[in-house]
């Protein structure tokens, strides 16, 4: 069941890629989308039986490489990370797949597009079910690919090819300090097994290795480049840089890169790695500080971008940001609950949003919409549902995950937690203001798009409303039924081994035992945010433009996401440019070019040049030669010897 | 003075080499080409003739009856081409004919 669950998205793939024109758009959606909730039917009752088994299993399918000290096994190992995973992934990728044959109606390419999400929800699921680290890099290559090919799945436009470059090249550099976290762990511990590494890291504790010519504790070391992969894949500073520009995709994708697949396996390598991170808390701290700055930072960025998908993507940054705070503070559970709430409700806030450019035909700039709701009622109730839910609203499903962050970080008792909840608390604050602003911008309010606009707008069909309210039933349940197995008193009984938090750490365990005052700060907060957006943008929609033009710096260095591209324009690609377009006219250009192709083939033209002077197309001087050449033979042979 | 063999190949080595300074030097002309080549075939007649009465041999004067008429035809030929030449290209000036130019 297990290797159904995981290579029917694969199997689905093929038939879809590789013969889509045989089986036509109608056809590959069918294969596409049968297949995920097939999958995803199957996952949600192997992740019971996963729930009810005693020990971890691992499936092994194959022999992959065995080469000296290096034996890697494809296998599947199944506990309860791997489940909770494989539920999301698959529910979510379904609804997305059903989704996206609504809103891929009239695309040319549904075959590509049904194949390639097909093949990112396999990678997800192998990242997820691996069992060492070499089939983790597999999915973790293999998920940064298929974002690529979908970002840049529009490939006729240019800003989608620059930002699946972007994305591409920006997960690079976290893949490098995961690939070289990698080598270290395979030094450190010779194997690159799950259940062997994690055995022997109590062992290897205080132990330091040379790196760059500094000794250094290994397994910090070790851990700080797993975490530099992390913050590639999921997006955090400094690396965040490619998630907001992989807007770019069709909405589906960003639904599916958001909610359920890339941007989690971050979170989900943190909390699978847990008994390496555990062992080292100045990696940890790493984490967590990260997590908390990059929380706040794209929050506050969210606060005043326009572009309705933006603000969400920066949200999706932020909650990821939340998550690795939680990780920071050895709350995986709660990272793991708020990933899994995330996942329903980011997932739903994405297909409303492409629900509603769906509806105003293509725009996707908040100052343009507004007074929707009476023209899309379902699409309306459902994304507020998703809004409350990231507000941390209480009964919606993100309300328990993101308090016990919170209240975790706040009981980790760490100066590291305490920083995490300070700036957490703040960016709940921004949470809640962007996303009402949203709501507020896009639904409330006079209509801002012109008549012909508002007059065309119209609900989504049947087949995109229906995922949205899965979603949205997600959105809403989950946090309230899972939150005693994930983070509550359950919550030994139901990770197990999964996920490793040694005793001195557990600050989910007093996560009960904070003050009043500090448990509900979040929540009064959020309301607040609310409120305020409330004020600012339906009773008096002039304030924010007096706003902004008072704080006019402020503004502009939110609205331009606090400089980064510059900054990274001016630190990065100027020279790397410089240096590439020196290489290239000096050195390829004058050197190799010149002596070389161009070089010969100057010469030959000044050459033939020269000789076909020597036409002069006279007849006489053609005899003239003939003349001449007579004369010298008949000289030679005239002449005695 | 007797006139022996040896003046009359003077003269049509003389003539030879008029002939085919005509056609060197000539930068006007085509028809002057044309003579010059004539006078060429003259000489080498001349020739034929003195050293067929030189070597009392009639097959020279005989070629030399053929040369004469083959000139004929020749100039006859020359002298259309160059007729359609003109026609065509409106000149006949030497300078100007130069398509075979490289």
């Amino acid at each position: 069941m297990a290797v159904a669950v995981v290579f029917l998205p694969l199997i689905a793939a093929v038939i879809a890629g590789f013969f889509g024109r045989v089986i036509g758009d109608r056809g590959a959606q069918l294969v596409t989308c049968g297949a995920l909730l097939l999958s995803a039917v199957l996952g949600l009752f192997l992740f019971r039986d996963i729930l009810a088994a005693e020990e971890v299993r691992v499936i092994p399918l194959a022999t992959w490489i065995v080469a000296g000290g290096v034996d890697v096994n494809w296998s599947l190992r199944l506990d309860t990370l791997s489940g909770v995973m494989i539920a999301v992934v698959t529910v979510v990728s379904s609804m997305v797949h059903v989704y996206s044959i609504g809103y891929m109606a009239e695309d040319p390419s549904i075959p590509r597009f049904m194949a390639y999400i097909s093949l990112f929800t396999f990678f997800m699921l192998a990242l997820v079910t691996a069992d060492n680290f070499v089939q983790l890099f597999f999915g973790w290559e293999g998920v940064g690919l298929m974002s690529y090919l979908l970002v840049g799945f529009w490939y006729d436009r240019p800003s989608a090819n620059a930002a699946a470059i972007k994305a591409f090249l920006v997960n690079r550099v976290g893949d490098f300090g995961f690939s070289l976290g990698i080598f270290a762990v395979f030094v450190i511990f010779g194997s690159l097994d799950f259940a062997t590494v994690f055995g022997a890291a109590p062992k290897v504790v205080g132990k330091t290795m040379e790196f760059l010519g500094w000794q250094l504790d290994s397994l910090t070391l070790a851990c700080i480049l797993l975490f530099i992969g992390a913050m590639g894949k999921s997006a955090q500073i400094p690396l965040h840089t490619w998630l907001p520009d992989a807007m770019e995709g069709p909405t589906p994708v960003s639904a599916l890169i958001h909610a359920a697949t890339m941007v989690t396996a971050g979170v989900f390598m943190v909390a699978r790695l847990s008994p390496l991170f555990e062992y080292a808390p100045t990696a940890l701290a790493v984490v967590g500080i990260i997590g908390g700055t990059t929380a706040i930072f794209a929050a506050s960025i969210g606060m005043v971008q326009p572009d309705i998908k933006k603000v969400v993507a920066y949200s999706t940054c932020s909650q990821l940001g939340y998550m690795f705070a939680a990780a920071g503070v050895s709350a995986y559970g709660a990272a793991i609950f708020h990933l899994f709430t995330h996942a329903f409700f980011k997932g739903l806030l994405f297909l409303c949003c492409g629900s509603v450019i769906h509806a105003m035909g293509g725009e996707q700039d908040m100052r343009r919409m507004g007074g929707l709701w009476r023209k899309t009622p379902i699409t309306y109730v459902t994304m507020w549902i998703g809004a409350l839910s990231l507000t941390a609203i209480p009964f919606f499903s993100g309300y328990y995950s993101k308090d016990t962050i919170l209240d975790a970080a706040w009981a980790s008792g760490t100066a590291v937690g305490r920083y995490s909840w300070v700036l957490g608390t703040i960016a709940a604050f921004m949470t809640a203001f962007y996303i009402a602003r949203v709501m507020f911008m896009t639904f409330h309010g006079e209509p801002r798009a012109g008549e012909e606009a508002m007059h065309h707008a119209h609900e989504s069909p049947w087949v995109m409303l229906v995922p949205l309210i899965v979603l949205a039933i997600g959105a809403t349940v989950f946090g309230f039924l899972g939150y005693d197995f994930f983070v509550g008193d359950e919550r030994a009984s139901f990770w197990r081994n999964s996920i490793l938090v040694l005793p001195q750490y557990d600050s989910l365990a007093v996560a009960e035992q904070i003050p009043p005052l500090v448990r509900y700060m979040p929540l009064t907060v959020a309301v607040i945010g609310i409120a305020i957006a409330y004020v600012l943008y339906v009773v008096d929609p002039r304030l924010p433009a007096r706003l902004a033009s008072q704080f006019r710096a402020l503004y502009l260095f939110l609205l331009n996401k606090w400089y980064f591209d510059e900054l990274y324009d001016w630190l990065f690609i100027r020279p790397a440019m410089m240096i590439g377009d020196g290489l290239w006219k000096s050195g390829d250009g004058a050197v190799i070019d010149g002596l070389g192709p161009d070089g010969v083939a100057a010469v030959t033209r000044d050459l033939a040049r020269q000789a076909s002077r020597l036409q002069t197309g006279y007849l006489y001087h053609y005899a003239f030669a003939m003349m001449i050449g007579l004369v010298v033979l008949v000289t030679w042979y005239l002449l005695p010897r | 003075m007797a006139i022996g063999l040896a003046h009359y190949l003077t003269v049509a080595a003389i003539l030879f080499t008029l002939g085919i300074f005509g056609i060197f030097l000539n930068r006007k002309n085509v028809i002057i080409m044309l003579m010059s080549i004539e006078l060429m075939l003259l000489a080498v007649s001349i020739n034929l003739v003195a050293f067929s009465v030189f070597l009392n041999n009639l097959v020279g004067q005989a070629f030399a009856m053929f040369v004469l008429t083959v000139a004929a035809a020749e100039a006859a030929i020359g002298l259309a081409i160059l007729v359609v030449y003109f026609r065509n290209r409106g000149t006949i000036a030497v300078e100007d004919i130069n398509m075979m130019k490289g």
